[in-house]
């Protein structure tokens, strides 16, 4: 079985081999639109718990068949968005949610994106600050010629005809 | 007796590599040109080596060879010739071979083609090269050798995975690892330069082509893989955020980053040390999705533990290289010269935002993938991390780094003047508009996300149109003239304009794909008539079909626009015996850039099928982009100035050393 994974993992298809069944069925399906539509939604951030990161709306697993009609359920209850996810989350754990909630566990997951361009940034900026400076100074000293340099420009601007000259 | 002789040309292959890892950098050492060429002969030695071995392999599996474990578990007698080959690598230990096979190929071919590199830097690239070849030939050895026997033979194989057994299989894998093994290259330039302390703008001439040519095979492996899961799965979606996928979505970023680097480092002779260091990154992150996708790890944390030998020692090679190279960059890269100043508002600058956003991304797409691993490890705690938090959080990196993008070509380098490269753009930031506003007054409203993302699309295309015309003095100029001035355009600026321009044609068809398709999912039984789109489909009939080592259940839908009879499509659903496991064969009608999509579920007790039926609207445009991408690459690749280890000043640098 592992190897078997490993192998389709391997290809970048994230399916369980061998089941049958797959992603959202006919016989699933709400009557009413509205709330049909707020369950895939829903079924879109839920994690089908046997699967590689897929959640219950793509999944073939019959787990996640029982998760949908779950959400369903609970939909047709009568719950919000909001009530349905902490059902499920009460019942399954934080595992179930495919956007992990806010917590001090998850502080650095959240964070770390905006930390990484700001701290880019921030990078960026002194190191260009710093460069500026020392560069500067070294540039003053680079235009300034030595004597030979000096003397050898001369040579050349003289050795070189005008434009003038040449019409 | 055959599967003993491949073992055995391994076997010689890493001996060889451990030669080529070792004596070339003696011979640096003490100048000793002999020395220094054994490089050459050993990594060619080692490409023939490993190729007889590979070749072997291939032909176990061809002739159905089942005393050989790889091939009992993974082949089947009445299994297609093309699936027999490619089976070879749709496993792990053919999918190993596979790597070094590449691994040693590249080796071969800075061999081969480098003969204009200077001969130190040669030897100790060939021998970064070696290092890691006799890492992965001894794991390969070692944990998972594809030519151990059995001791009593069975009659038949086992058969392949039937997900695998698809054209797919025959391209995907191959160029996605001449993708990440392809970094390999940059890397042991990296770690020469480091080695040897120095560093120049011929170095980056020298590495730009290997990147450029590891990168288009990595955007088309990708790209390949997405399409592939796209028809292979039966529901139509086409990226996952899957770890797997994250593991070829990493290096690609980086690659992509270092490829812009490299441009700076190459004209301008600046950000040296940063260029170092993303060539370290890139291959680090292809090592590491070796090590995601090999140890078994992301299945679950307890798998790994449970069957260690493999994972433990990928996980080793990847510390002692990672950790190495960055320990070795840290110690010697401040050895390393800065080099020219530029402003903030130019084409260094441009390109250094580039960089900023695309490591930023691809270290967001590292922590999303690699958090809960992390937690659970350290915690105990299992969390998930899905599409949704990669929507958040990766999706707005690439708005700025797609407003700027048509910018970065048209600043000067040094210092650029960003307004006048804003009234370049009006061109491209009207047609902009104007698309915004049709497609918002085309949906009525609504979702005001789609039709700025359009906006953004067309922005990055009709900026990148508007450079080359720019270049060329289109609408300025004669025609004549400016076709002349066209034909004369380096081929490198015809490449970034159609790479640019990829992305925004992927981006287009990535929004119309998930904001505006359509979906029908019902019950249907013979004669029922689905209509999605405007199109109907009629499901003439169910029917059963034997294949060479499955059986099918194929539907036939007649498909019609306006009462007028288009074409049939015939999704199945495949049963294959040896291995009692069931694919369903998506069928796909393309009309322009769009696709209809049928896939079949089960029977129900009422005779009723299950079906699935999606029109995605510009869907292919979503792998046109990376292909015109790739083609960019490949434009920029053939580039007079950029032919693969053509760099002429250090021919003539070599002659005066002669002559002194």
């Amino acid at each position: 079985m592992l190897a078997k994974q490993a192998l389709v993992c391997a290809f970048a298809i994230a399916v369980m081999a061998g089941t049958t069944a797959y992603a959202v069925q006919p016989d699933e399906i709400m009557s009413d639109t509205a709330k049909e539509a707020r369950a895939r939604d829903l079924s879109r951030e839920l994690r089908c718990m046997v699967c590689q990161n897929q959640s219950i709306d793509d999944s073939e697993a019959p787990l996640a068949r029982d998760l949908r009609l779950l959400v369903r359920e609970r939909i047709a209850a009568g719950d919000s968005d909001t009530q349905v996810i902490d059902f499920l989350v009460a019942r399954y754990g934080e595992f179930v949610l495919l956007k992990p909630r806010l917590n001090p566990h998850t502080w650095l997951l959240w964070f770390l994106p905006p930390l990484a361009l700001a701290g880019g940034a921030v990078a960026l900026w002194m190191h260009a600050r710093r460069r500026e400076k020392s560069g500067t100074r070294d540039d003053a000293s680079l235009f300034k010629l030595t004597a030979d340099e000096e003397a050898r420009l001369e040579r050349l601007i003289a050795a070189e005809p005008s434009p003038e000259q040449k019409l | 007796m055959i599967a003993e002789a491949g073992h055995y040309a391994l076997v010689l292959a890493l001996g060889l590599a451990l030669i080529q890892s070792t004596l070339p950098l003696l011979g640096a050492r003490w100048r000793d040109p002999a020395l220094m060429n054994v490089a050459r002969s050993a990594a060619i030695a080692q490409l023939i080596f490993v190729a007889s071995s590979f070749a072997v392999l291939i032909t176990l599996h061809v002739s159905s060879d089942f005393s050989v474990v790889n091939v009992f578990e993974n082949s089947h007698s009445m299994k297609p010739l093309i699936y027999k080959v490619t089976g070879v690598w749709g496993n792990h230990e053919g999918s190993m071979l596979l790597w070094v096979f590449i691994l040693a190929l590249f080796g071969g071919l800075v061999a081969v083609f480098g003969n204009n590199l200077p001969l130190p830097l040669r030897a100790h690239v060939l021998s970064v090269q070696a290092w890691i070849a006799s890492a992965f030939y001894l794991f390969i050895l070692i944990t998972s050798n594809p030519f151990l026997r059995i001791a009593n033979p069975p009659i038949e194989g086992r058969d392949l995975n039937p997900v695998l057994q698809d054209i797919g299989l025959a391209v995907h894998p191959p160029m996605l690892y001449l993708g990440y093994v392809g970094f390999s290259i940059s890397f042991s330039f990296a770690i020469a330069a480091l080695l040897e302390g120095r560093i120049d703008a011929a170095w980056a001439r020298w590495v730009r082509p290997w990147t450029l040519v590891a990168w288009i095979f990595l955007t088309l492996g990708i790209a390949m893989g997405s399409y592939w899961a796209y028809y292979e799965l039966g529901w139509g979606g086409w990226w996952f955020w899957d770890p797997v996928e994250n593991a070829s979505l990493m290096p690609w970023l980086a690659g992509t980053a270092l490829l812009h680097s490299l441009v700076v480092m190459e004209k301008r002779n600046a950000l040296k040390v940063w260029t170092i260091l993303l060539s370290i990154l890139a291959f680090s992150l292809s090592l590491l999705g070796t090590f995601l996708v090999r140890s078994g790890v992301l299945t679950s944390v307890h798998a790994f533990a449970s069957d260690p030998m493999r994972g433990v020692f990928i996980l080793l090679i990847l510390c002692v290289f990672i950790g190495g190279s960055l320990s070795l960059y840290a110690w010697r890269a401040s050895a390393l010269k800065q080099g020219g100043l530029f402003a903030p508002i130019s084409r260094e600058g441009a390109l250094v935002l580039n960089n900023l956003l695309l490591t930023t991304a691809c270290a967001t797409v590292f922590v999303g993938t690699l958090y809960p691993l992390a937690l659970e490890v350290i915690t105990g705690d299992k969390i998930s991390v899905g599409a949704p938090f990669f929507n958040l959080t990766f999706g707005p990196l690439f708005v700025p780094l797609l407003i700027a993008l048509p910018f970065g070509p048209l600043l000067a380098w040094k210092r650029g003047d960003l307004l006048g490269a804003a009234q370049r753009l009006t061109a491209a930031g009207v047609a902009a508009l104007i698309g915004l506003a049709v497609v918002w007054a085309w949906i009525g409203g609504g979702s005001t996300f789609a039709p700025l993302a359009i906006g953004l699309a067309l922005f990055v295309i009709g900026g990148a149109l508007s450079d080359v015309a720019e270049r060329i003095g289109l609408f300025r100029v004669p025609l004549g003239i400016a076709v002349g001035r066209a034909s004369g355009l380096p081929r490198s600026n015809w490449g970034t304009m159609f790479a640019h321009a990829g992305v925004g044609v992927a981006l287009i068809g990535i929004v119309c794909e998930t904001t505006w398709n359509s979906e029908f999912i019902r019950s249907m039984r013979a004669g029922d008539v689905a209509s999605v789109a405007g199109y109907q489909l009629k499901l003439d009939g169910l029917n059963q079909r034997q294949g060479p080592n499955f059986r099918e259940m194929v539907a036939q839908f007649s498909v019609s626009l306006d009462g007028e009879l288009l074409d049939k499509m015939t999704p199945s659903k495949r049963n294959f015996t040896t291995r009692g496991a069931t694919t369903t064969e998506a069928a796909l009608l393309t009309r322009g850039a769009s696709q209809l999509y049928i896939s079949l579920g089960d029977i129900a007790g009422d005779g009723t099928i299950a079906v699935r039926i999606y029109h995605k609207p510009l869907v292919l445009l979503i792998w046109l982009g990376p292909v015109l991408m790739a083609f960019g690459g490949l434009l920029s690749l053939s580039d007079r100035r950029l032919r693969v280890g053509a760099p002429k000043p250090a021919k003539s640098m070599r002659g005066l050393q002669a002559a002194e």
